[in-house]
């Protein structure tokens, strides 16, 4: 608009300095991923050369032929599939029916119920007792251990609770009138028209459960059942390399390896990335509405 | 309907905390929480006494203050910044950019660090060398472990934080930069004078509860990054309870750290909430 007009020596200036300042913000995201996928297909010889390594300069898949002969890291993907799948349908399900209650007025003891539920915000037990509850029902070494702890974050629960509060009561009166139990209230007529908080929620649980390792750590003995980022750790942290490699690794340097089980493990989330990200910016705008 | 989610809360979240008694017990697996006999405060006594926990402390307050003074203002920065573009592809790409990192895990986000900053490949001491400086190998070095941590925190979170400095700002009346233009106001003066005094609402609340939230250590990113040789800089309470509870068994005195650590957080987040209330009105509840 008329904004431009006049262009002053030192608005120019201010230009300059947030370009350059806006450039190098995206640089310093993006030239880590290039190293990471250029150290990911180099042969022995450039991964272990000094200098810079953007670009590769030699190809090779040995990389990752290696990773994806590994039966370890097949076995934590399908492990990671499964409770990223089931924990998310869990929490959503629980999120939709325990949300809807909450948003109605005529709910008995609601703000009680609500001051419980938001209480664990604020408080928490803290991992040792966790720890001792999760073996103590007999969830150690169970893939449940992953899922049943965390199935609900209050925060979420309140965002849909809070959406719910915002539709208009009429439409569901008008079913009521015509005989239509609640649950059928909330399929029919709540969940369709709540679509926008319900993406948002199941891809903020989908993307809790692939990127967690924590609980695996603690809870999880056996290596058929290690998820995905906790074999990530045992390979890139705590440099436990025999996770990778047979013996096929004199092809190949083990830092390949490592950074094509990277790539391998983070896949998933840069190739849905547009998607999430435009649902996750919306839930922040509808979380801190209420928030 | 209600009834799963209260007793998943009741089970998931209350079990836990009424297990934290076990703080005021010697408390053994064998004899189960029943069996166990009372101490008192006995745990409490050796977490004030003891050499270990202070230093902990210390480092948990160190960090998390080098990242609120740090960590705080960046993603305003950004937010003043992306607004001034007027170019909304450029805009856009560099805010799709910057947010990715958010996504990703702290086990990959660390093993990118450690890449990053390796003294053998990594462009930093890439950049070093070229500048005639020695590498460093930064992520075991004592003095800038924590620097690491403060900027990778950073690095993963500006983008993503800027949102809601990008949602206060969107909500400015566009007539006031109007107004401002006619007056003859360079683009310096509009950030100064009207982009941050409008969003100055905004900031001081996010500051409240950035405040309030102090003791607690960014855990998946430290111990993903805490090595034997910056143990001494970069051990904080949330992993020092995971050593002593988890890996070492002493679930008495972990749960009492950890009972000391949740009531000081609850503290805080109570006071930071009611002062944001007196302040400007707003709170979370």
């Amino acid at each position: 608009m008329a904004r431009v007009i006049g262009k002053r020596p030192i608005d120019i200036l201010t230009d300059v300095v947030i370009y350059t300042g806006l450039v190098l913000v995206a640089a310093a995201t993006v030239i880590p991923f290039m190293q990471i996928i250029t150290i990911s297909l180099s042969p022995p010889e450039v991964a272990s050369s000094f200098g810079l390594h953007l670009v590769p300069t030699k190809i090779t898949l040995e990389g990752y032929r290696n990773v994806l002969r590994h039966r370890l890291i097949w076995r934590s993907y399908a492990n990671t599939i499964f409770r990223t799948a089931v924990g998310t349908a869990l929490s959503v399900t629980l999120l939709v029916l325990g949300g809807y209650p909450l948003s109605k007025r005529y709910l008995p003891n609601r703000r009680l119920w609500t001051a419980i539920i938001v209480f664990t915000l604020y408080f928490q037990g803290g991992i040792v007792p966790t720890f001792l509850l999760v073996n103590g029902i007999g969830l150690r070494n169970s893939l449940w251990a992953l899922i049943l702890p965390k199935a609900v974050y209050a925060f979420n629960l309140i965002i849909v609770r809070n959406f719910f509060m915002q539709l208009p009561e009429e439409i569901e009166e008008s079913a009521k009138m015509d005989g239509a139990k609640d649950l059928l209230i909330l399929f029919k007529i709540v969940i369709p028209l709540s679509m926008p908080v319900i993406a948002t929620v199941t891809l903020w649980s989908a993307v809790y459960h692939w990127n967690q390792w924590f609980d695996c750590m603690i809870y999880i003995q056996s290596q058929t059942k290690f998820v995905l980022q906790y074999v990530l750790r045992l390979i890139l942290i705590e440099g436990q390399e025999e996770y990778l490699a047979d013996s096929a690794a004199q092809y190949v340097s083990t830092d390949t390896m490592k950074m094509a089980t990277l790539i391998v493990a983070t896949l998933p989330i840069i190739m849905t990335y547009p998607f999430l990200q435009k649902y996750f910016v919306k839930g922040v705008l509808i979380g801190s509405i209420k928030g | 309907m209600l009834l799963p989610v209260l007793a998943y809360f009741f089970i998931f979240h209350y079990g836990p905390m009424w297990g934290m008694l076990i703080a005021f017990k010697d408390f053994y697996p064998l004899r189960g929480f029943f069996g166990s006999p009372w101490v008192g405060f006995k745990h409490f006594g050796d977490l004030f006494s003891g050499l270990y926990f202070f230093p902990v402390l210390r480092n948990t307050l160190i960090i998390s203050f080098l990242k609120l003074i740090f960590g705080f203002p960046a993603p305003i920065i950004l937010a003043v910044m992306l607004n001034e573009v007027r170019h909304m592809y450029f805009k856009r790409t560099i805010q799709t950019i910057s947010y990715l990192p958010h996504f990703i895990s702290w086990v990959v986000l660390a093993g990118l660090v450690i890449e990053i900053l390796s003294p053998s490949r990594g462009p930093v001491n890439w950049l070093l060398q070229v500048l005639g400086i020695k590498p460093v190998f930064f992520v075991a070095s004592k003095p800038w472990f924590r620097p690491v941590l403060v900027l990778s925190s950073i690095w993963r979170e500006i983008g993503w934080q800027s949102i809601i400095f990008l949602a206060a700002i969107s909500n400015i009346d566009p007539e006031l930069y109007d107004v401002a233009d006619i007056d003859g106001a360079g683009r310096l003066r509009k950030i100064f004078s009207i982009t941050i005094p409008a969003i100055f609402p905004v900031i001081v609340i996010l500051f409240i509860f950035a405040t309030g939230r102090i003791i607690n250590d960014d855990f998946e990113q430290i111990l993903n990054l805490l090595n034997p040789l910056v143990m001494e800089v970069g051990d904080v309470i949330m992993t020092y309870t995971f050593r002593e509870g988890i890996q070492k068994l002493n679930y008495s005195y972990a749960s009492a750290v950890g009972f000391f650590k949740n009531g000081v957080s609850l503290l805080l987040v109570l006071t930071a909430n009611s002062i944001a209330r007196r302040m400007t009105g707003h709170s979370v509840w």
